[in-house]
């Protein structure tokens, strides 16, 4: 039976984080369902505060093919990092 | 221990009737464990299944406490035999298919919700406490298993006839949430619990909208199958205590 039902994501925001975070996913009819099902499967042990679920079909994915043009050129930029400023001691701990 | 003319106090009776609902309905559902028709509905069933066994744990510590003979909740839940147990005989009708479960679910969860929220009000504050954490987890039984009855009875027609049948089926089980009996009318003359017939209305309506909503036809019979709440129990409640009972009476006090 579910696998004729479509395959949603779940995406929860916890107890104390700020961003929803992907959890998995899971099998549901519908949104309303997906929500229900999320609830049940991912939140048993007070993992969250706040549910989002998305078609997995309606995720747009980069292709894995793609990987070389797409990241490697970011490897050799260190200057891209913030690592080159001189913190005044007046600023303390960051 | 059963068979007695040992009159338990308001008090004792309507915890033992409150935990043993939850405690037989939660064995049933716990049946569904690796056998439901999705893996979602599977776990969906076990949470219920355990948040009706953590409510039992509530209504049977407190029925024990209440009574003060030194039995604990685990003494009542596995070493009390059929006569003395005091759930509807709605919780305790097997399971039969996926669509009938849920039926009984929303039968039972439609009465439940109203009867925890009246119980806020109860004279005794053990009461009032246990029903306001439980009617949280109930509201969600509620809405869960009124989708699952609007979304199958309104679905196939495989689905919808399926539906049909269980609610034929467990209608006349319905009937005994609102038939008070004497112990009922000593419960609510001590303010801990309204009269069963008060919440019908509530009831009748809610079932009324989801039925009509999920095309299903209300069934014409009120003739009200009775006996669970004063210990006449149907055939099926020996085998559910042989499961459920079986390794406290093999291994007396076996604790792990």
């Amino acid at each position: 039976m579910s696998s004729e039902w479509p395959l949603w994501e779940v995406f929860i925001r916890g107890q104390h984080g700020l961003n929803h975070r992907h959890v998995g996913s899971l099998h549901a009819p519908d949104a309303e369902m997906a929500i229900h099902h999320a609830r049940d499967v991912y939140t048993r042990r007070n993992e969250g505060v706040s549910i989002w679920v998305v078609r997995s079909a309606d995720i747009v994915a980069s292709a894995p093919s793609k990987k070389g043009p797409l990241f490697d050129p970011a490897n050799s930029k260190v200057y891209r990092h913030p690592t080159f400023f001189d913190i005044p001691d007046e600023v303390g701990h960051m | 221990m059963a068979g007695h003319a040992v009159q338990t106090a308001p008090l004792v009776e309507l915890a033992l009737r409150m935990g043993d609902n939850c405690l037989i309905l939660g064995h049933r559902n716990s049946e569904w464990c690796g056998h439901s028709p999705a893996l979602e509905e599977d776990i969906a069933l076990a949470n219920m299944a355990l948040d009706l066994i953590g409510q039992t744990q509530l209504w049977l510590g407190l029925a024990a406490e209440a009574e003060g003979r030194g039995r604990s909740a685990d003494d009542l839940a596995y070493l009390r035999d059929v006569p003395a147990f005091r759930n509807l005989l709605l919780v305790e009708q097997p399971n039969g298919d996926f669509g009938r479960t849920i039926m009984r679910q929303f039968l039972f969860d439609s009465w439940h919700l109203p009867m925890l929220r009246a119980l806020q009000g109860a004279s005794d504050e053990r009461v009032a406490e246990i029903a306001e954490k439980a009617s949280k987890e109930v509201a969600y039984h509620l809405e869960r298993s009124g989708d699952l009855v609007i979304r199958l009875g309104d679905g196939t027609e495989e689905s919808h006839r399926r539906m049909q049948a269980a609610l034929d089926l467990l209608w006349s089980y319905a009937g005994e949430m609102f038939a008070g009996d004497a112990r009922d009318a000593e419960i609510a003359a001590a303010g801990l619990a309204p009269e069963p017939d008060s919440l019908r209305p509530v009831w009748r309506s809610h079932v009324e909208a989801v039925l009509a909503e999920a095309t299903l036809a209300v069934p014409q019979n009120d003739y009200a199958q009775k006996g669970g709440k004063s210990g006449r129990h149907s055939e099926h409640l020996g085998f559910i205590l042989a499961e459920m009972q079986f390794l406290q009476r093999a291994y007396p006090g076996a604790a792990w």
